[in-house]
């Protein structure tokens, strides 16, 4: 997070995304109510910070966020917070495959731009989104169990219908979003097909109209 | 920055924070390596005797540790059947002796001094990262999200007002608009206000 | 006063152009900008601190090129945004308004007497501790104000400042410009404010269609809108 790599513009996306994926496990905010099937909007949020920010600013308010949750603040789901939830706790693991989810996420979507194919895009997203979370995520639980892995996997089935869920509205929503709002993410170099780079800033008058080129 | 912080004067609250966190560090593994019942009863022990030192109230330890429990639903029965019932029990001990551990630290740490001991972690990597901007990313963030919370709020009550029962797709595309412009709003304030490098 | 110079500005945001040559010196004490929405005048505003530079042309403050001093010249031009919820970037009240103060080189004692001191001013003490966003409307703005004022600027630009705000607020807000000593720009649509002016500036389209006194400016705008 040094002042070179990441313009002030790239602080507040940061900063925003982090609180979003706070405001998401805020109770009252969007609730659904079951208590056995634990869904999370907050790994909704992690995913559109992939697919959205990209890489380098997604994986910064991931952990910006669970910097916070860790030191204290009560901001996973459910008002959890501390450092239980990063250590000894059997869904330890998933914070830290947060962080490796995002990267993928990210790093794959910046290879699918400036187009962003709904197939192609939803396998990225499983990729970071699902894969990679549980890489980490069932390990960690069958150590902190000390269960065989297989029993800790099978644990992590009830989280799958609702991730899936939240990746194929990841996926439509970055759709969206990369549309109204291009240049969000690098495009790498050698694909850069008329990257409409957002102009640097401001709308016209009043509030928050902002004029997509 | 309030968190679960529960104030207090012993020894344990006085205790620098980044002590506290190699003491947990040290105790967790230390109880995930207790295989005899005596070894994990005289953690438990400790970790009581800990807990009474800090005067800590009990609701405040359940609320930690209740959550925990939810997660262990399916895995200890099963562990159960496989294992047998002591190496379940053995293993739901050491798991609820060390979630509170974690949760004495929180309780008794607060979240200032936590980001503080932190940032004392990051010291020997100064060179690539800048405690200053890491500073300015978290008051940056915890004044973001009630601004996104209220984001969130006139979004669901727009669609309520419209009487659109609408997809979650139809909540996250606005929700996602906003919070970016805002991000750029508050970019330029920034900007303004002398942040400019 | 700080005399602001508009060389040849123009200035397009992708297809649209928002300002066309505009040709302008500021050194009166009180300024009004007014226009249609999507006239040019915020972006105007926005060049007098560098918030948006140029495509072309070059303003300068005191005879220093904005582009190219930015960060001088934002210490000595403080802006006022329209929505205060996007100015306040701290969470509690204090710490926002000290937040203007840092990398001034301050002591932490000077800062905290200077923050009380502009906290006091615009009747926030009682709230220095609390979470910025529990502020009502009208005390976000004055909160705005606090921690912009309290770098000491020579000049004030403000973007619709009482756009957001009920009647109310919006004279209170309207009031405490009008005690200001500094120089002051103030782009709006509320034409009362800008009674007492010593100048007010009409854009339409990107050009400078009115300039000149309150009382005739404003009239050449009615009948722009009519």
């Amino acid at each position: 997070m040094t002042a070179r790599i990441l313009t002030v513009r790239d602080l507040a996306q940061i900063a925003i995304f982090a609180a979003l994926i706070a405001a998401l496990g805020l109770p009252g905010a969007v609730a659904i109510g079951a208590v056995a099937v634990p869904i999370t909007f907050q790994t909704l949020g992690v995913m559109l910070a992939g697919a959205i920010l990209g890489a380098r600013k997604g994986f910064f308010a991931v952990l910006l966020f669970l910097a916070l949750t860790a030191a204290g603040l009560p901001l996973f789901s459910g008002g959890r917070g501390g450092l239980v939830w990063f250590t000894t706790s059997p869904a330890a693991g998933y914070p830290y495959g947060w962080l490796l989810g995002v990267l993928v996420i990210g790093f794959l979507t910046s290879l699918l731009l400036p187009k962003y194919r709904f197939w192609p895009a939803l396998g990225a997203t499983i990729l970071g989104g699902i894969v990679a979370i549980y890489l980490i995520g069932i390990p960690v639980t069958a150590i902190n169990l000390g269960v065989p892995l297989w029993v800790a996997a099978a644990d992590s089935l009830k989280f799958l219908p609702g991730d899936l869920i939240k990746v194929v509205v990841t996926v439509l929503v970055a759709r969206q979003v990369h549309k109204a709002y291009p240049g969000l993410i690098p495009v790498r170099a050698g694909r850069r097909v008329q990257a409409g780079a957002l102009t640097r800033s401001t709308p016209s008058d009043s509030t928050p109209s902002h004029s997509a080129p | 920055m309030i968190g679960f912080y529960f104030a207090g004067t012993s020894v344990v609250h006085r205790a620098p924070a980044i002590l506290k966190l190699l003491l947990l560090s040290i105790g967790v593994v230390g109880v995930g390596l207790a295989r005899e019942p005596w070894q994990l009863g005289a953690a438990a022990l400790a970790v009581a005797a800990l807990f009474v030192i800090a005067r800590v109230p009990v609701g405040a330890v359940w609320q930690q540790v209740a959550p925990i429990l939810w997660l262990l639903l399916i895995a200890v029965p099963l562990q159960a059947l496989l294992a047998g019932w002591i190496v379940a029990a053995m293993m739901t001990g050491r798991l609820l002796v060390a979630v509170a551990l974690a949760a004495l630290f929180t309780l008794t740490t607060t979240v200032t001094a936590v980001l503080e001991a932190f940032r004392l972690i990051l010291r020997p990597f100064e060179r690539w990262i800048d405690g200053d901007r890491v500073g300015l990313l978290v008051a940056l963030t915890i004044r973001c999200i009630p601004l996104v919370a209220e984001i969130v709020k006139d979004v669901l009550d727009a669609r309520r007002a419209r009487g659109a029962q609408g997809s979650l797709l139809a909540l996250a595309v606005p929700v996602v608009v906003r919070s970016l412009y805002a991000a750029d709003a508050i970019g330029e304030s920034l900007v303004a206000r002398g942040l400019d490098d | 006063m700080s005399r602001i110079v508009f060389d040849g500005v123009s200035h397009s945001f992708g297809e649209r152009r928002v300002l066309a040559d505009v040709d302008l010196v500021l050194s009166e004490r009180r300024i009004g900008i007014i226009g249609a929405n999507g006239s040019g005048k915020s972006t105007l505003a926005r060049m007098i601190n560098g918030l948006v530079a140029p495509d072309t042309g070059r303003v300068t403050v005191d005879d220093a090129d904005v582009a190219r001093k930015a960060k001088e010249i934002r210490r000595k031009v403080g802006f006022i945004f329209t929505n205060p919820d996007n100015q306040i970037v701290m969470p509690t009240v204090q710490e926002d308004v000290a937040f203007s103060l840092r990398r001034r080189g301050l002591a932490p004692a000077e800062i905290a007497l200077r923050t009380a001191a502009a906290l006091e001013r615009f009747g926030l003490a009682a709230h220095a501790e609390h979470p910025a966003h529990r502020l009502s409307g009208g005390q976000k703005q004055l909160l705005a104000l606090a921690a912009v004022l309290v770098g000491e600027p020579q000049i004030i630009v403000a973007d619709e400042p009482t756009t957001l705000l009920d009647a109310r607020n919006a004279r209170e807000i309207a009031g405490l410009f009008r005690e200001m000593t500094q120089q002051v720009i103030v782009v709006t649509h509320q034409l009362e404010l800008l009674e007492d002016f010593d100048r007010v500036i009409v854009i339409d389209e990107g050009r400078v269609v009115a300039d000149d006194a309150p009382s005739v400016a404003l009239d050449a705008y009615r009948g722009l809108l009519a």
